[in-house]
């Protein structure tokens, strides 16, 4: 306890160097937090993804479509449950910046597979029921301030022309990692469209999403899926939800590596600036120590003085950095919604921060203790007056 | 030294040697005392003599090259640096020249600091340290830092915390160096009175012949070895 009073009390003998030390590991926490929480967003749509549905496309790419009657073909395989198909619609919102993620789906089996989309059973019918009704996210609703009845139209890139639709509802996450800025309408609707203006576009799907029974027999469902269609027109590629997550985030992985090294160099920084720090402290306090020494103080005392006093400095620093994060990531979300949907601090990301603290107090102090227990009392006195 | 009572302290044949690059500096030549309970001596000597260091050896801050140093029974050439740092908290107190206060702790709590190390619980503790406030007249003056004392009446906090683990022997190295001479005075009427009231053995290393003339013995050291052969 004594102890323990003496390093709080030796921490602030020098109230600028120690706050600025303080503010750096702040900066640094803060900035890793954000990092991180970067990292986690970019992997929010594995993290949210079921392990007993799996996306079926096109074997060549997935720009490339396929037959819709499929899904006959699909249903009949052991093990699926229930088939879902859909259309990535890239359409535009009056402008390209409004940039979200919109889908053109048969509604009634995409709800099902999705049951993390909660929808009101009234708003869920009025969608059913209208050909050119959509859906939207209660984030992407309240940026856009759409609500049930509102017309709104996309102007779409990859199926040209002006597409009227209709709100019939808004749908909010189960829980806090589903996405909640997506839109919805009916594939029918597309598929009705484009047989006018561009009949050999139509019954034709982007991707299936298919329930299987049991996680266990994914892949195996996911193997016959391909063998039913093999050497057929459109051959598909089948894998997990996640396995098809995790491919767009192959695509960017240089980002994501980029991202965990400059979140692993700003620790690295403080860490250096912590350990100039602990070592500016204890070189002043090297006739101190020769006091404690010579009072009988031993190797593990002086150990504990110096490295209670860079953990704590750090751990202040750390504490602050993790209150700053949360308001900082809520800001950051909200400006970068669009590209990251999810952007939650996660408990992970606290424990790293908390891990990596820990671990700068302990490495800046390492030098300094060494250096101050090695150094002879009757020198370390000489240092004095 | 008298030969009434075995010497509390007995450097036999102590040598030490100092490394500076290639360079070797005798500071001790082998050197013998003994020293009794109860005896206020003040080592003299020209700067370099080897004075400061025969005071560290003896308290167990320096090792010798060769020789023995023996307190109250104890080799503690012998000792390892752990047994070494704990027999210096029981056994020796100091009083530096420049007090060497922690300037963050009040002086109750420097003095405080050597019973850290002892098994006395805290209020034991308070006891302790106020009743060594009191003896060196700085009762009053327990909740000040050291930056609102003056020299002396640090040098008083250091004293208190020299003589509050209730050592053998006490060791002040130019104790009076800092302070001007009204202070340095009372200073060395407080160590006197330690000596003469308490029947504390110090050993003290000064400059000043004043504070010298109080010690009962003063040995001159020149060059590593005794000027006036030790009676």
């Amino acid at each position: 306890m004594y102890l323990l009073n003496l390093i709080f009390r030796n921490i602030f003998r020098h109230k600028l160097r120690t706050g600025l030390t303080i503010l750096g590991i702040t900066i640094a926490i803060l900035s890793f937090g954000l990092l991180r929480t970067v990292i986690d967003a970019f992997y929010a749509g594995v993290e949210a993804s079921s392990s007993t549905r799996l996306v079926t496309r096109n074997a060549i790419s997935l720009i490339f479509p396929l037959p819709v009657s499929h899904k006959d073909k699909i249903r009949q395989i052991a093990g699926v449950q229930l088939v879902s198909w859909g259309n990535w619609f890239g359409g535009v919102y009056i402008d390209e910046k409004n940039f979200f993620p919109n889908f053109a789906v048969d509604p009634k089996s995409y709800l099902e597979l999705y049951p993390e989309f909660v929808l009101p059973e009234d708003q869920k019918a009025a969608f059913f029921r209208d050909r050119k009704g959509f859906v939207a996210g209660r984030k992407l609703a309240a940026k856009y301030g759409w609500k049930p009845g509102d017309t709104v139209t996309l102007r779409g890139t990859i199926f040209p022309g002006q597409w009227d639709m209709v709100m019939r509802g808004i749908y909010k996450g189960r829980d806090h990692t589903v996405d909640e800025s997506q839109f919805f309408f009916q594939w029918a609707y597309l598929n009705e469209s484009i047989k006018k203006s561009a009949p050999l576009r139509s019954e034709q799907v982007g991707f299936y999403m298919i329930g299987v029974t049991n996680p266990s027999i994914a892949a195996d469902v996911a193997a016959n899926i391909d063998k039913a269609f093999k050497n057929s027109i459109a051959e598909t590629l089948t894998e997990t939800e996640k396995a098809f997550q995790m491919s767009w985030i192959t695509m960017s992985e240089a980002i994501v590596i980029a991202i965990r090294l400059v979140s692993f160099v700003v620790i690295f920084i403080i860490m250096a600036v912590m350990a100039n720090t602990m070592a500016m402290t204890a070189r002043e306090r090297i006739g101190e120590y020769a006091v404690f020494k010579t009072l009988g103080f031993g190797r593990w005392h002086i150990a504990g003085l110096i490295f209670g006093e860079s953990l704590l400095i750090s751990l202040i620093g750390c504490a602050c950095g993790i209150a700053l994060t949360f308001p900082a990531a809520k800001a950051f979300g909200a400006e970068l919604s669009i590209f990251f949907p999810v952007f939650l601090v996660s408990d992970e990301t606290i424990i790293m921060d908390i891990s990596a603290a820990i671990v700068v107090g302990l490495i800046a102090g390492i030098f300094p203790t060494w250096r101050s227990i090695r150094i002879r009392i009757a020198d370390g006195l000489r240092r004095i007056g | 030294m008298s030969s009434e009572t075995a010497p509390i302290v007995q450097i036999r044949n102590v040598s030490k040697t100092y490394r500076r690059g290639s360079q070797a500096i005798k500071v001790l030549e082998n050197i013998s005392l003994d020293i009794k309970e109860g005896e206020f001596l003040a080592l003299m000597g020209p700067s370099g003599s080897g004075k400061s260091t025969l005071l560290n050896l003896l308290a167990g801050i320096d090792s010798v090259d060769s020789g023995s140093v023996t307190i109250g029974g104890i080799d503690i050439t012998k000792l390892s640096e752990t047994d070494l740092a704990g027999w210096r908290a029981v056994n020796v107190g100091f009083i530096f020249q420049f007090y060497n206060l922690i300037p963050v702790l009040t002086a109750f709590g420097n003095v405080e600091l050597p019973l850290v190390l002892t098994t006395l619980t805290k209020k034991e503790r308070r006891e302790h340290v106020e009743m060594a406030l009191r003896v060196v007249g700085l009762a009053d003056r327990m909740d000040h830092y050291p930056g609102q004392l003056s020299g002396g009446q640090q040098q008083r906090v250091a004293i208190a915390r020299a003589v509050v683990t209730d050592p053998v022997i006490l060791v002040a190295d130019e104790p009076t160096g800092d302070l001007d001479r009204v202070s340095a005075a009372e200073i060395l009427d407080l160590i006197s009175r330690l000596n003469r009231e308490l029947g504390k053995t110090i050993i003290m290393v000064t400059h000043d012949p004043r504070a010298a003339e109080k010690a009962r013995i003063i040995l001159h050291l020149d060059k590593g070895i005794f000027a006036d052969v030790p009676s």
